[in-house]
């Protein structure tokens, strides 16, 4: 296939530079960004993603140019780590249709970010800083995304954890964003930890850590092969971890003390999809592991609902759309869990548009709240001193509103075709359960959504006039990412729409990664009968349920906070107790703090003073005041007197003589 | 006749005189001058055997001793006259700085 190899090498010509242009964007910004004017470091840092991303878009070009089934392009760079004859690591590169989706993600959504980012971040004092820290992420998540073996994935993988930590605690001076960046942190190690096991083990099942060589002696196994199962939940762990599922969600409401392009960036758009990318990377092994599908699924479907819950309390506009997007990245897993890896990346995908365009509109109205209410000590970010905010910016609430009608869930809008494939899906598998409460799930979500724009835009200012009178629209470097983010909220979802109506594309785009070549082939007979017999109905019919559940979901919302706002209230005393858990996010921490880090503090301080300050500083210490004290009594025998050193030597010349001659 | 016993018991004798001296003494001076009498004493007993032996090393050897004796007494009085600039006095109590 001559036309194929033209293809292929444009391709590795090009593919190293994607995350080197970041890279060299970290450096530059990072070495000399703090002799440069602030805008022109966020332009530079801007330009080396958009240049990424360009280069993702002609790959892409190629990639699709090479016929299906054959999209696959990997490129070695150099090699890494070589012992013995039998172990080496390259680092390599690999671009397929699944990192091709990802790379456009991340570089697009990144570079609109970045831009976003240079208005938000005017007049902060390290704004090289900041740019060197978000083109750091970048390339690590690129890394993460291109990897060609589990290890540049890893390295990937603590890149994105540093950068999120660097960035959660970006105002540092904070000490209470400084703690959260270092829960962040701690949380994902612990994840990755699981996560680093978990590639351990594949090097001693396949005994290579290269995608290709593992993906290509599955064949040797059977399904629910123990190894296996136990390397995929490991895995999975990492997932909980990076991607903030129960029980290792707990850092990302907090990371939201970060700057708000921050959290859309990394804790909405990209890094906490990590996870729902590494098991979608491995869903060969997965589909060998129906206790771990299992597993992801369920733990899914628990996080979408439980974080939901949570949301649907919160004040603070930022920790509503921390939750929200916890529970969104539970559908995801719930997608990959029941076998739909297309539709969880599918909706991986149409998340990262319409959560980071949330985030924006957000991170918009907390800046306008800022700089309305510098004067007093009132929190910009709680929705109880916004209101009416629509008149005030009106591009930031019509972006906004389409962000929350997407995830809402409402038809033609992104949200719903990949909420209801996911949905779909769960239902089509065989997990009625899961898909209630993904349903469910959706109705809340819809719910707390519609509860936040309401209490934002809806309704009338909550302050004084004289904060009123300063409330004004973001510069054009925030709008202008906001506009095309909701383009791409509004339309993203006809990639993906269901067999019933059009071509879902992504699917038949993604799939090859998923499947091995010859169930591909069933699978595309058995698609074909599908859509012919019996399924349209029931399909159609769980489509109109869904949607239904999210309208219901929005009119509630909207009976509770725009027709009578005294309601909630009443119901707040009437469920007291119920009130009391939710609104304290059942607890959680506090659960933590008592169970996990009393205990291991305790444990610390055991070691610390008995390992520690008894055994180690009691030896080393103990020498020294060993040879003090001997010194103390043998420094009495130096009396000066000479002569009673002289009667010593006297004596001792005797004690000799007499040992010399007698013995 | 006078037997090599004769000479030891000489010896001895001055031996423990010089050894008295620089123990009980307090001058400095005659602490050097008895640690002389002890050198001698030595001296004495080594010329003894040598002629009991009929081997002149022995003699030989009391030369290096009062070799080393001159030299030492040429660094002693040296030490002696700096500490008497010093106190003025050479008991040797008044010199007890070196305690530990």
């Amino acid at each position: 296939m001559p036309a194929h190899n033209s293809h292929i090498e444009l391709i590795q010509q090009v593919l190293w530079l994607i995350p080197i242009l970041p890279l060299a964007g970290f450096l530059f910004t990072g070495l000399l960004g703090s002799r440069l004017p602030d805008k022109a470091n966020g332009w530079i840092a801007s330009l080396m993603v958009f240049g990424s991303f360009l280069l993702s878009l002609f790959t892409f070009r190629h990639l699709l140019a090479i016929e299906s089934g054959h999209r696959l392009v990997e490129v070695d760079l150099f090699n890494w780590v070589t012992i013995g004859s039998k172990f080496t690591i390259s680092v390599s590169f690999q671009l397929d249709p699944l990192s091709q989706v990802m790379l456009l993600v991340v570089t697009g959504v990144g570079f609109l970010i970045h831009v976003y980012s240079i208005g938000y971040m005017a007049g902060d004092r390290s704004v090289a800083r900041y740019f060197s820290f978000l083109n750091l992420f970048m390339f690590a998540m690129l890394l993460l995304v291109m990897g060609g073996n589990y290890l540049v994935m890893f390295i990937g993988w603590e890149g994105v954890g540093l950068c999120s930590y660097l960035l959660i605690g970006f105002w540092f001076t904070d000490m209470q964003k400084a703690i959260a960046g270092k829960k962040a942190f701690i949380v994902n190690r612990i994840g990755d930890f699981g996560f680093l096991l978990g590639v351990f083990l594949i090097y001693k099942i396949f005994g290579s850590l290269d995608y290709t060589t593992v993906m290509g002696q599955l064949g040797h196994f059977h399904t629910g092969n123990a190894m296996i199962t136990a390397a995929t939940m490991l895995l999975f762990v990492g997932a909980m971890g990076k991607s903030a599922q129960i029980p290792l969600y707990v850092w990302l409401p907090d990371a939201m003390a970060g700057p708000t392009p921050v959290s859309a960036l990394i804790h909405a758009a990209t890094m906490v999809t990590a996870g729902v990318y590494m098991v979608a990377r491995n869903a060969m092994l997965y589909n060998l592991a129906p206790a771990s599908m299992t597993l992801v699924a369920t733990i899914g479907a628990l996080t979408a609902i439980f974080a939901a819950t949570i949301g649907l309390m919160q004040h603070d506009i930022k920790k509503v759309l921390a939750y929200s997007t916890v529970s969104q990245l539970g559908y995801m897993f719930l997608a990959v869990g029941v076998g739909a890896y297309s539709a969880g990346i599918f909706h991986l995908m149409t998340h990262a548009f319409f959560k980071a365009l949330l985030f924006l509109g957000a991170g918009s109205v907390i800046h306008a709240m800022h700089k309305a209410l510098h004067h007093s000590d009132k929190d910009p970010q709680d929705m109880r001193n916004m209101g009416g905010l629509r008149r005030y910016m009106p591009a930031t609430f019509g972006t906004f509103l389409i962000a929350t009608l997407a995830i809402s869930g409402i038809p033609p809008l992104s949200g719903f075709f990949s909420k209801d494939e996911i949905l779909w899906n769960t239902f089509n598998n065989g997990h009625p359960v899961l898909w209630i409460i993904g349903l469910t799930a959706a109705g809340l979500t819809a719910f707390y959504m519609f509860r936040l724009l309401i209490r934002t835009f809806f309704g009338s200012y909550q302050g004084t006039a004289e904060e009123q009178s300063q409330l004004h629209e973001s510069p054009s470097t925030m709008t202008v990412p906001l506009i095309i983010l909701a383009v791409l909220a509004a339309v993203g979802g006809f990639i993906g729409i269901p067999e019933l109506f059009g071509t879902n594309y992504i699917h038949h785009f993604l799939n090859e990664v998923f499947v091995s070549p010859a169930q591909l082939h069933l699978e595309h007979g058995a698609t074909a009968a599908h859509a012919v017999h019996g399924h349209a109905t029931l399909e159609i019919s769980l489509m109109v349920i869904s949607v239904l559940v999210a309208l219901a979901g929005i009119l509630t919302a909207h009976h509770f906070y725009h027709r009578k706002p005294e309601l909630p209230a009443r119901l707040r005393q009437r469920f007291a107790g119920l009130h009391r858990l939710v609104y304290n996010k059942y607890f959680v921490d506090e659960l933590y703090e008592k169970v996990v880090i009393g205990p291991l503090r305790g444990l610390c301080n055991f070691f610390y003073n008995i390992g520690d300050r008894m055994l180690v500083e009691g030896m080393v210490n103990g020498s020294g005041h060993l040879v003090n004290g001997i010194g103390s009594i043998v420094r009495l025998l130096q009396s000066g007197s000479v002569r009673h050193y002289l009667l010593g030597m006297m004596a001792g010349a005797i004690v000799m003589i007499i040992l010399v001659v007698y013995l | 006749m006078i037997l090599t016993t004769h000479y030891l018991v000489l010896s001895i004798i001055l031996f423990s005189i010089g050894a008295a001296g620089v123990l009980v003494r307090r001058n400095l001076l005659v602490i050097l001058m008895s640690l002389e009498l002890m050198l001698n004493a030595v001296n004495i007993s080594l010329a003894a055997f040598s002629q009991l032996h009929g081997d002149l090393s022995g003699q030989v050897l009391i030369f290096f001793s009062m070799v080393v004796a001159a030299a030492e007494v040429a660094l002693g009085l040296a030490i002696v006259i700096l500490l008497f600039r010093h106190r003025q006095e050479l008991n040797i109590e008044l010199f007890k700085s070196l305690k530990g």
